[in-house]
């Protein structure tokens, strides 16, 4: 018995009057989609992704693509992409791999929560004519401060302030490891976050050395693979993340297939060329809470107590209590990775299933926090979906200091959100390390691109700060009231702490 | 709109309520006959170690048994009456207003460097959230407030307060945008010995509001100055902040400005802003808070709200209108406007 073949997933077809036969696509196509037999570009759809790098480079624009071009019997509950992966899985007998974040129709909270803007009794401020204060700081805060007089009389400080990151504007890009992505993305995306004033997450991916002058706009990350960690790396960060767990895939560990581990990433990562890395789903030296308090303090002692140390953890069911004991330790923020966080690779199943939206998850972050006393001290680091200012804005009124985005950050690049970078072919150069498809990402440009997304966000955060009438960051920060719930049952509104529309 | 007047007598001379109601009631075109009030300190020299507690009862049958109660349970009523109220044709008495002379047992507060002034918080809190028909709305040593939702006039003779003499009066005509009508929502608000009156509107009150409900405040007006009274009694009671410096954090310089600043200033400034970021208020205002040691008037950083200060002699003014500040003292000098963020601090000196 055969289980045949699936109907194909898109479908690509040249417009042959339009085609003059230039060959971009063929060179371009890192699937294998066109080939060519004489004078005649031959397609096979079975191969598309549809990751649009045939069509962005097409000057004709002579290719369509059809998704899903055979129709299944329609069934509410037995989707095409429910047959299509249980097929798979009888024909395999494995676990489904998959890129990107969560693709099942949750209903998106940050689409259910509208902003505020002044009328009348307030006066709306005008970015472009007055003062509008993005800059953020980082890190552990003290609760109250104490002054002393010095010799002259004059009042001193005399309280010590823990290192903060200071950012000039909310926005920091994560944790993408070199490995996963390109040298040349990693670039790109340093480049950009220098010249913005912000920082980039390393991922578990250790520091090229190429990155070395943007060092201090990286993040470095300590994953429980501990990938590329030792003292040198350490010290380069401004800032150490310990990465717990990931919105992608909460409660495993990273998966890097060893198609992409080249020789220079076996060196930055310190691991054998072409073998997979697996990193362990728990830290093996963190089985409790208080083993991590004393990861935390080993990190700050190694590197003399002058970089933050943050916690890195899912949003999971549990993600209060979870961030009120990290708040607890000497960490200095704890970053929230929502249940929308993209991947390079991850199982399905977890991508699509494990873990909680990043809305509900700041919210009851920020009021646990709040209730217990300590939000004022520590940082609270959004990500996971976070896709244009609107999300950012709403972030920061939940309750977060500042984002990291993902997802968005490679859109720029090129990314179309195809889901196949765990295959080591990414025709935008960017989740690849195959050297004539990184070659295509030109690091420069790059940046420039990622800088004009953070800069235009930017400039759409004071616009949407000063309707509010703030012109300071820290007065935006966990001020629900500025929020109301469209369409947001109860349940809901109670856990975000926010109003209905109209209240 | 709004508008509010504050006057020290620096040297404690008392002034009796007449010069303060003609002030606010100049000011009428700012405000809407929907609540008015005023606040004075030395007002009661015959119980001059007593917290005076004003409440705004509904009756005198339930809540007032729970609050005696409560009270008992935690400290002393040295002595309790009714406020001497006037009826005014232009006022409707929705409220009993009544004060007790109260002192807590210290004892009973464990963990706490201010023990007396924790215990009387705590009550306020819980009596105005949890004791319905009762409502603390002043709860200072040797002061209090009087106020109802009316034309300042009709407040203030509904109150006589031209038979109190104090040495510190704020004042405040209020043009209501949220609880219209409601005694509760007029200013001054008061807690412990800080009084607070606010023109404007603060639009970072949902932080700021966090902020203190972390440190264990409970909102209970339903309107945003409350909190500049929990944030002066965190940041100049429990944290011991100068008025000037519960400004700074408050009102806090521009990062532009605080990056160009001496290197000693600077570190207090950053170190302000980070350490006060949730205490930090957004939004148009003009403030005058008051204690038995002074008064302070401050605007939002970029100045949405008017604020004018004159002085004489010992005298120090500061008003939302010149015109009410002169009719209050015609000889009055040094009229100025103090710049966005700009702290007026006038002390008492004996």
């Amino acid at each position: 018995m055969t289980l045949g073949s699936v109907p194909m997933r898109y479908k690509v077809s040249i417009d042959r009057d339009q085609c003059m036969q230039c060959m971009r696509c063929v060179d371009n196509c890192s699937y294998g989609v066109y080939r060519v037999d004489g004078d005649k570009i031959l397609v096979d759809s079975r191969k598309c992704t549809a990751c649009h790098r045939c069509i962005s480079m097409c000057p004709r624009d002579a290719i369509s693509l059809q998704e899903r071009p055979v129709d299944y019997r329609s069934h509410p509950v037995w989707t095409a992409q429910v047959r299509e992966d249980v097929i798979n899985q009888a024909r395999t007998g494995k676990i489904i791999l998959a890129g990107m974040g969560n693709a099942l129709d949750y209903p998106i909270i940050f689409d259910r929560l509208v902003l505020d803007a002044c009328q009348v009794t307030n006066p709306s401020i005008d970015p472009l004519r007055e003062p509008m204060e993005l800059r953020t700081y980082l890190g552990k805060k003290p609760s109250r401060l104490e002054f002393k007089k010095n010799d002259q009389g004059d009042v001193e400080l005399a309280t010590e302030l823990a290192p903060n990151l200071k950012l000039e504007t909310p926005i920091m890009i994560g944790h993408m490891s070199y490995g996963a992505i390109s040298l040349n993305a990693q670039l790109s995306m340093a480049k950009a976050v220098a010249e913005m004033g912000t920082f980039m997450g390393t991922g578990e991916g250790g520091l090229h050395n190429a990155l070395h002058p943007y060092q201090d706009h990286t993040i470095v990350q300590v994953a429980s693979g501990r990938f590329g960690v030792d003292i040198d790396y350490l010290e380069r960060g401004a800032a150490i993340e310990i990465k717990i767990g990931q919105g992608a895939k909460p409660g495993i560990g990273g998966h890097l297939p060893g198609e992409k581990v080249c020789v220079d990433v076996s060196c930055t990562r310190m691991i054998p060329l072409g073998s997979d890395a697996i990193s362990p789903a728990p830290h093996h030296d963190i089985y409790s809470i208080e083993d991590l308090a004393q990861l935390v303090r080993s990190l700050k002692e190694a590197t003399e107590w002058k970089k933050p140390v943050f916690v890195k953890i899912a949003a999971v069911h549990n993600v209060a209590a979870i961030a009120a004991g990290i708040a607890r330790s000497s960490a200095d923020a704890v970053v929230i990775d929502g249940f929308r966080g993209g991947t390079g690779a991850a199982p399905k199943v977890f991508r699509d299933n494990v873990g909680i939206p990043i809305e509900a998850a700041i919210a009851a972050v920020d009021q646990k926090l709040n209730d217990q006393g300590v939000r004022n001290e520590v940082s609270i680091i959004a990500s996971g979906g976070i896709r244009n200012s609107a999300d950012l804005a709403k972030s920061i009124a939940l309750g977060a200091d500042a984002v990291y985005i993902g997802t968005a950050s490679l859109i720029a690049l090129g990314c179309r959100v195809c889901g196949n970078c765990y295959r080591n072919l990414c025709p935008w150069g960017i989740a690849t390390q195959r050297q004539d498809l990184v070659d295509r990402l030109d690091p420069e440009i790059g940046a420039q691109n990622v800088a004009n997304l953070i800069h235009a966000w930017t400039l759409e955060l004071s616009e949407l700060m000063g309707a509010a009438g703030l012109n300071s960051i820290e007065s935006l920060r966990g001020n629900r009231e500025r929020l109301r719930g469209y369409m947001l049952d109860e349940g809901m509104l109670k856990v975000l702490k926010v109003n209905p529309v109209g209240a | 709109m709004c508008g509010i007047i504050g006057v020290i007598d620096r040297a404690r001379s008392g002034m009796d309520g007449s010069g303060i109601k003609k002030a606010l009631s100049l000011m009428n075109e700012r405000g809407s006959g929907e609540g008015a009030g005023y606040v004075a300190y030395g007002i009661y020299p015959d119980f001059p170690d007593c917290y005076a507690l004003h409440v705004f009862y509904d009756n005198l049958v339930e809540p007032k048994k729970k609050v005696d109660d409560l009270l008992e349970k935690w400290g002393r009523i040295v002595h309790q009456e009714e406020i001497p109220t006037y009826e005014q044709p232009g006022l409707k008495k929705q409220h009993i207003p009544w004060r007790y002379f109260y002192k807590p047992h210290k004892d009973l507060k464990v963990g706490s460097s201010s023990p007396e002034d924790d215990l009387v918080k705590t009550l306020v809190m819980d009596i105005n959230s949890r004791i319905e028909g009762a409502l603390v709305f002043s709860s200072g040593i040797n002061m209090g407030v009087f106020k109802a939702a009316g034309w300042p006039e009709d407040v203030a003779d509904f109150y006589r307060i031209q038979d109190y003499k104090g040495y510190i009066w704020l004042a405040h005509n209020r043009y209501p945008t949220n609880t219209p009508g409601w005694w509760g929502g007029a200013h001054p608000f008061n807690l412990l010995d800080w009084s607070v009156v606010h023109n404007g509107e603060i639009t970072s009150y949902g932080t700021n509001k966090q902020y203190v409900e972390s440190n264990g405040y409970k909102c209970t007006m339903f309107t945003d100055t409350e909190v500049v009274a929990y944030l002066f009694d965190i940041l100049g009671r429990r944290h011991g902040l100068a008025s000037d410096m519960v400004v700074k954090a408050l009102a806090p310089p521009f990062w532009d400005e605080i990056d160009e600043m001496p290197e000693r200033e600077r570190k207090i400034n950053h170190a302000m802003r980070l350490t006060y970021r949730s205490a930090q208020m957004n939004g148009p205002f003009a403030i005058v808070v008051a204690t038995s040691q002074g008064i302070v008037g401050f605007t939002d950083r970029i100045k949405l709200r008017p604020m004018v200060v004159g002085e004489n002699g010992d005298k120090l003014y500061i008003s939302s209108e010149e015109a009410a500040i002169r009719i209050m003292d015609p000889n009055v000098q040094n009229i100025r406007m103090p710049r966005a963020g700009e702290p007026v601090i006038g002390r008492v000196i004996v």
